[in-house]
């Protein structure tokens, strides 16, 4: 393994978010905010408990993971898209490093920052409203998985991306309908039929029911199950992202 | 001496059907300046792209110092530095951020004190904290060679180092090249500017239309095909040469107002005192004379303008043959 390139890549990469902070990292921090201002405080106030928890606090893990999952990708996809357009990809393809070496470095990179603002909202969360985590290493746990799974989605689009109407073009397009529809503000329970079956199609819904169960032990969707999502779904990102280097896809003709 | 690089067979169809390179067959041997020739689209970008792992030969194998580029890819590629023909810069890093990640992805631990080396070989140094999106296009020239130095490779490969850069920069590439070369380093480069494989190529690669049309010692091709040519300015303009001078071989120019003799300045008789001998004789006076010695520009296009590579190829043969 050539673990200093692993590092290069990676310092590279974090190094790039502290220079664009406002950009990466407060930016998502107010959009949330704005949610519990919204959703919490105005309109929360009026709304029931949902199987015993306030309103408030229930809509925490789906924002947390609505960002952290968007965050994942748009890292991801950005930190490979932008080599490739500028051309400095170059030096990654004449370097002496392995496809997974490059992977580590790019999805760990966007990844940490993920998490690392998933855990930002966190804090940010207990401030509004009365956070409980019932369940902390499987929070984190599933916090890691999530980051890690959609920053290799993410490295996936920006590879396959040829310009940068069709890199906004998936996370707009589907990431944000699938997280809004995953269960962030509403339990499955409250959807009527056939509305309840077809959401279960929705990979995001397997996310956010498994982190709510490790703050409140409420889960829409079997934890088991849950985890089978995740790993399925990482598991089809990585053979995609395998098979794009190997075939040189987009990157070597 | 075992060379350093060797492409054996080396052939490249892109996707689009387009033949960049034909059977390609060359050694370069360790330490050499080598400069490849050829015009726009002749398949030299193509050829280094490929021994450097940017693309994909469609057949054939390459060898650095003995590694296999696609089965020993890391050994091999530890050992190349490339410096490609566009500015392809992290523009809001630092120079000396953008010069780390390329140890780093070599696989080179952080060592500060060669960093400072290679940037003050540049005359970097003073620019090391600036964001290279501020640097001049010269400069940023420059970055790119300190990136692809950084790792220390064996072999270098500078493709297109002086297009676009100014006299002072391009005098500076030239010095920096035969540091590297008295180091041992082989430098491979390619140009537009056979000034500059003829200020400092040690051999010599002419490529045209995907097919390596010949690979000489730079000193030994100008020789060989290096021409001279005295040209005399007529008093009265000539409608024909004299018949008594066929055997000169003489050319009328300027509307017969000059007459070109070409000759091998390195035989014993050039013939030139001869001729002008008869020019006496026959009353043809002329009021100035020049010579002119063929540069390798006047070789290349004349390699160039043959009608097929291959003609040129076995031309070349005939010459080395009759030399």
């Amino acid at each position: 393994m050539n673990w200093r390139a692993i590092r290069a890549i990676y310092l590279f990469e974090m190094h790039r978010t502290w220079r664009t902070l406002m950009q990466s990292v407060l930016a998502p921090v107010l959009s949330t905010s704005l949610y519990f201002v919204v959703f919490g405080g105005a309109i929360g106030s009026r709304m029931k408990d949902v199987d015993g928890v306030p309103y408030g606090a229930f809509i925490v893990p789906g924002l947390i993971i609505m960002q952290t999952l968007t965050q994942s990708v748009s890292n991801a996809s950005f930190g490979i898209y932008f080599p490739k357009f500028v051309g400095t990809i170059y030096e990654v393809l004449s370097a002496p490093i392995s496809f997974i070496e490059v992977v580590l470095g790019y999805v760990g990179a966007a990844a940490t920052k993920a998490i690392l603002l998933g855990l930002i909202i966190l804090v940010t969360a207990s401030l509004f409203v009365p956070v409980r985590i019932d369940h902390p290493l499987f929070m984190l746990l599933f916090l890691v998985a999530t980051a890690t799974t959609f920053a290799l989605f993410g490295f996936v689009i920006g590879i396959w991306a040829g310009n940068f109407e069709q890199l906004q073009m998936v996370p707009l397009l589907i990431l944000t309908p699938l997280s809004f529809l995953g269960g962030s503000f509403y339990s499955l329970t409250m959807l009527p039929q056939p509305w309840r079956t077809i959401t279960l199609f929705n990979p995001v819904v397997y996310l956010i029911s498994a982190f709510r169960w490790s703050f409140y032990s409420l889960a829409d969707v079997q934890i088991g199950v849950s985890l089978m999502a995740i790993l399925i779904f990482m598991a089809i990102c990585l053979s995609a992202a395998g098979w794009m280097f190997k075939t040189g896809y987009k990157l070597k003709t | 001496m075992a060379p350093v690089l060797k492409i054996s067979n080396l052939s490249k169809t892109y996707a689009t059907g387009f033949t960049a390179l034909k059977q390609v067959d060359l050694e370069i041997n360790k330490g050499e300046i080598f400069a490849l020739l050829g015009p726009n689209g002749a398949g030299k970008t193509t050829l280094i792209s490929i021994v450097c792992g940017l693309t994909y030969p469609t057949t054939g194998t390459v060898t650095v110092d003995g590694f296999d580029i696609v089965k020993d890819y890391r050994a091999a590629r530890d050992r190349i530095g490339l410096v490609p023909q566009e500015l392809k810069t992290d523009a809001f890093e630092t120079v000396r951020a953008t010069v780390n990640l390329s140890r780093g992805l070599f696989g080179k631990p952080h060592d500060e004190a060669r960093v400072e080396q290679v940037l003050r070989s540049l005359s970097l140094w003073d620019k090391k904290d600036s964001k290279i999106l501020a640097l001049s296009g010269g400069m940023k020239r420059r970055v790119m060679i300190a990136k692809a130095l950084a790792h220390d490779p064996q072999v270098l490969f500078l493709d297109e180092p002086t297009a676009g850069v100014d006299v002072e920069l391009r005098r500076d590439m030239w010095a920096l090249v035969r540091t590297l070369r008295d180091q041992g380093v082989t430098v491979i480069l390619t140009t537009h500017y056979i000034e500059e494989a003829e200020e400092m190529a040690d051999r010599v690669g002419v490529i045209n239309r995907g097919e390596l049309v010949l690979v000489e010692d730079k000193v030994e091709l100008m020789r060989k095909l290096g021409k001279k040519q005295l040209s005399l300015q007529l008093a009265a303009p000539l409608a024909a040469v004299p018949e008594a001078l066929a055997a000169y071989g003489l050319e009328l120019a300027k509307d017969g107002s000059e007459l070109v003799y070409t000759y091998d300045a390195k035989q014993e008789h050039v013939g030139i005192a001869d001729l002008i001998r008869r020019l006496e004789e026959l009353g043809v006076e002329f009021k100035d004379l020049r010579t002119h010695q063929s540069s390798l520009e006047d070789i290349f296009l004349g390699l160039l303008n043959q009608p097929a590579p291959a003609a040129a190829a076995q031309d070349i043969a005939a010459q080395e043959a009759s030399a």
